[in-house]
């Protein structure tokens, strides 16, 4: 068992409008600053114990799909490192 | 036997429910989540609300509680299953209906009457009205606008789940009459059997006489 951390990257789907990030990217341009698009995500960190990395994306990857992620609207990315011990 | 109200920690239209449903004559009583459902109800509410405090996203919490798996299983028995609001959201995240209802295209919450055209009225949920009808009811949400991908949607237009549209006064869908950039203006959809609805307007707060109007009654009519 080693220590690892399991970032899990949960964003919309291409195409499926994100009312926040078009206000978010409104109040940066009030702020003049240029820019074409803005995309947000949710980002969640998994410190867990596991045999190995592939192991620990497995566990992830479950939560992602059983909580972390709507899969009617949402793609997720998963990357394991591991902690330092 | 009873139609159970199910109360999350920030629930806040249970009791809106137990009123108009007495209102109708409907036995019915509150439910905490925890406790589980009672032994036969004869139907299920799941209402509006904040349950855990729309953390995550609104209703994935309350979506994975033990009663949900209670509740489902009352559903695939042919109880009566209906979701308000909170509990349409709780409803999808659960996977008792399809779609997704998620941030409005306003960014805002909105509280506000809307006009609902009735579309399958051949429903326990529509029996009142007729297909084209127009409706009124509020809503009251921050993350009401239905999403479903295309073949998704195109499955419910085929098998005639969508139960209301957002309209204008005479009966259009169109995208000024959509509060909140629903996918094709849908306001309520049906689960995989016609006992089961789900929708964000509420019925509940418009089955009152003395405090305006009664369009939501035909809705809860289906718990009789």
């Amino acid at each position: 068992m080693a220590a690892y951390t399991a970032t899990v990257t949960v964003r919309l789907k291409r195409g499926v409008l994100d009312p926040e990030a078009e206000t978010t990217q409104r109040a940066l341009e009030r702020l003049g600053f240029e820019l074409n698009d803005l995309r947000s995500a949710d980002r969640f960190e998994l410190d867990m114990r596991a045999d190995d990395a592939a192991a620990a994306e497995s566990r992830a990857a479950e939560m992602a799909d059983r909580l972390l992620a709507n899969p009617t609207i949402h793609d997720y990315e998963i990357e394991v490192t591991e902690a330092p011990s | 036997m009873t139609v159970a109200v199910v109360r999350f920690g920030g629930s806040n239209c249970d009791r809106d429910a137990v009123r108009a449903l007495e209102h109708l004559g409907i036995d019915c009583e509150i439910v905490w989540h925890a406790d589980g459902l009672p032994d036969d109800p004869t139907g299920v509410v799941i209402p509006g609300g904040f349950s855990y405090g729309d953390y995550l996203r609104a209703g994935a919490m309350a979506a994975r509680t033990p009663i949900l798996a209670e509740v489902r299983a009352a559903a695939e028995a042919g109880t009566p299953v209906l979701g308000v609001c909170n509990g349409a959201q709780i409803g999808s995240e659960s996977g008792l209906a399809p779609g997704a209802f998620t941030t409005n295209r306003s960014a805002r919450f909105q509280c506000e009457p809307v006009r609902l055209r009735v579309e399958n009225a051949e429903t326990p949920w529509t029996a009142a009205f007729e297909p084209g009808d127009v409706i009124e009811l509020p809503i009251a949400h921050g993350e009401g606008r239905f999403e479903i991908g295309d073949d998704g949607l195109e499955a419910l237009r085929a098998d005639d789940r969508v139960l209301f549209r957002y309209c204008d006064a005479d009966g259009e869908a169109t995208d000024a009459a959509n509060p909140n950039g629903s996918k094709d203006n849908v306001a309520g959809v049906l689960g995989e059997s016609d006992n089961v609805a789900v929708l964000m307007p509420h019925p509940e707060r418009a089955s009152l006489p003395d405090i305006g109007p009664t369009d939501g009654q035909g809705i809860l009519r289906a718990f009789e």
